[in-house]
């Protein structure tokens, strides 16, 4: 059955190519709508300090006299325990909060908001990156508001430090906030998010150099050393460690930008519609 | 709702135009299942058409592919000419969708989600500003601007969001069951104003529904049962093809099932 020509008049928009310009207000809404997610979620953020100050002033403070650090590089000097694993906190900020992300992108596909996203005419890689510098801003603010209290603490860091330390925070914050987006493409549901916790997170931790240096490791375990040296969080670790006091850790950077690279472009290669992990999950949301 | 304001009209077709939707031998299936088969249709610019199946008929699945959420594996999908896999951005920018599920951010007020969406678009702060204002007064909701959408009823959740898909004025929009679980009033309301859009703005609507008294004589019925295309036409002509009485009947006979379902409320 066809139908006969319709009389109604109609109007099609002219439409200019995206330039510059949108290109920044579309990053920049973005932007916006997390930060406004994060202010809604004063609890997301307690929590994600409350996390590493119990670290901070519990864990390090019983283990200082038994978990003795040898001077080291970058340190120059016998240097406190609080002090070795602040980088190394940091690291846990930025580990919790990529996957933090990964989790409100599993729940944002739940829910629906994922779809006002994903047919936004931007390109699809362009707004995963945007999403996922979103989620990095996000997670430095929490990292320097860490350090501040720190600093109350007596774990000091050269003023340099603080400075040098914004690039390395913000490439191990993409490589992290990346292997979230990453995972999320992989989790059909939230409730499967808790393997999250047992199998990325913790071992991520536990198993590099944010709570004892590799020589240590080294000596109570080969095995788990040379699975320190593969996981990309002991080097998003290191970047920050030696970022502190001034200095580049260059394989670190390597390594970091390496997986940056791997984990972003596995995101996008999964959000994308014609070859991504999305469309075998059947994630439509509607009945069919 | 007026959606033209101060857009730049660039053409009004003499000769046969490009459809606003088109189709062509499209299928997609999940896994072994088959949730499109072969599905072949058009909409032109400025038409009324309603999408009609049963839950299951494949009008989701159908939505997802035109909205590039899902890539169409087999066959061709074209929004004012642009083939929606080879250009998405171009097709995606002629599209405004209202999708089945609610996708308002419930934790942010009106004015953030519709400026999220504009932002989305490219569209700037103050044009932003304009345009909202403007478009949520056209539908009495300027007293809402600041409140929660948690805090909306579910009809005005409904409106906000179609508000939001004409926001980066599309002129092709797209409506997944936007009435499903309104009230009756509501639904006879989001009706009325899509309708008028289409009279008066000449934008071009695929409105998906399982709700025969939702179709209109006037408008183009596509009708699809299981993921294939059982018909597509005007009101008369399918029921004239069917040799059925109504609407209502014409698609019994088209689908084998029983006349679909009336909404809540009505006899």
């Amino acid at each position: 059955m066809t139908d006969a020509a319709h009389p109604i008049p109609h109007a099609i928009t002219e439409h200019k190519r995206f330039g510059f310009t949108h290109y920044m207000i579309c990053l920049k809404g973005i932007l916006v709508r997390e930060g406004l997610r994060y202010l809604n979620q004063r609890e997301r953020f307690i929590s994600s300090l409350v996390r590493p100050l119990l670290w901070l002033f519990i864990f390090a403070a019983g283990f200082r006299q038994v978990l003795g650090v040898s001077i080291i590089p970058p340190y120059q000097t016998y240097v406190l325990y609080e002090v070795y694993i602040t980088p190394g906190l940091c690291g846990m900020i930025l580990l919790f909060s990529g996957m933090q992300s990964s989790l409100s992108m599993v729940y944002d596909r739940e829910m629906g908001n994922m779809r006002t996203l994903l047919v936004s005419p931007f390109p699809r890689w362009f707004l995963l990156v945007s999403k996922l510098l979103a989620g990095v801003a996000v997670s430095l603010i929490q990292v320097y508001v860490f350090l501040a209290i720190a600093w109350f603490w007596d774990v000091k860091a050269p003023f340099i430090g603080y400075l040098m330390i914004l690039p390395a925070l913000f490439l191990a914050g993409l490589m992290l906030g990346a292997l979230g987006m990453f995972l999320s493409s992989m989790i059909k549901q939230l409730e499967n998010f808790a393997g999250i916790m047992n199998f990325v997170i913790f071992p991520m931790y536990f198993a590099s150099s944010a709570l004892y240096p590799l020589w240590r490791v080294q000596e109570a375990s080969p095995l788990l050393y040379k699975i320190c040296l593969l996981n990309p969080f002991t080097y998003a670790v290191e970047l920050v460690r030696f970022a502190f006091y001034g200095q580049i850790e260059w394989t670190s950077l390597a390594v970091v930008a390496a997986f940056t690279l791997i984990f972003l472009g596995g995101a996008i290669i999964a959000y994308d519609p014609s070859r991504g992990l999305i469309i075998r999950k059947q994630d439509t949301g509607g009945n069919s | 709702m007026n959606i033209n304001a101060g857009r730049n009209v660039a053409a009004r077709h003499e000769t046969p135009p490009v459809p606003a939707l088109e189709l062509m031998s499209v299928s997609h299936s999940y896994a072994a299942r088959k949730a499109l088969d072969n599905v072949s249709f058009a909409i032109q610019p400025g038409r009324f058409a309603v999408l009609l199946g049963l839950n299951g008929a494949g009008k989701t699945t159908l939505f997802s592919l035109v909205s590039h959420l899902f890539a169409t594996g087999s066959g061709e999908i074209r929004v004012f000419g642009y083939d929606i896999s080879r250009k998405p951005g171009d097709a995606l920018r002629r599209l405004g969708i209202v999708f089945q599920a609610r996708t308002l951010d419930l934790d942010l007020t009106v004015r953030q989600n519709l400026s999220y969406h504009a932002a989305l678009h490219g569209i700037g702060a103050r044009e932003t500003r304009r345009r909202i204002e403007a478009l949520l007064e056209s539908i009495d909701m300027g007293d809402r601007l600041n409140d929660k959408a948690r805090s909306l009823s579910g009809g005005q959740m409904r409106r906000v969001e179609i508000i939001r898909a004409l926001l980066h004025r599309p002129s092709l929009l797209l409506l997944d069951e936007a009435t499903v679980g309104l009230d009756v009033n509501s639904r006879a309301t989001i009706l009325a104003d899509i309708r008028k859009l289409v009279q008066e703005e000449g934008i071009s609507v695929l409105w998906a529904t399982h709700l025969i008294d939702e179709v209109n004589d006037a408008d183009q019925v596509i009708v699809l049962d299981k993921g294939r295309l059982m018909a597509d036409g005007g009101v008369a002509n399918l029921i004239e093809a069917t040799g059925a009485g109504t609407i209502s009947e014409a698609f019994a006979r088209l689908t084998g099932s029983p006349p679909p379902p009336l909404p809540e409320g009505q006899p």
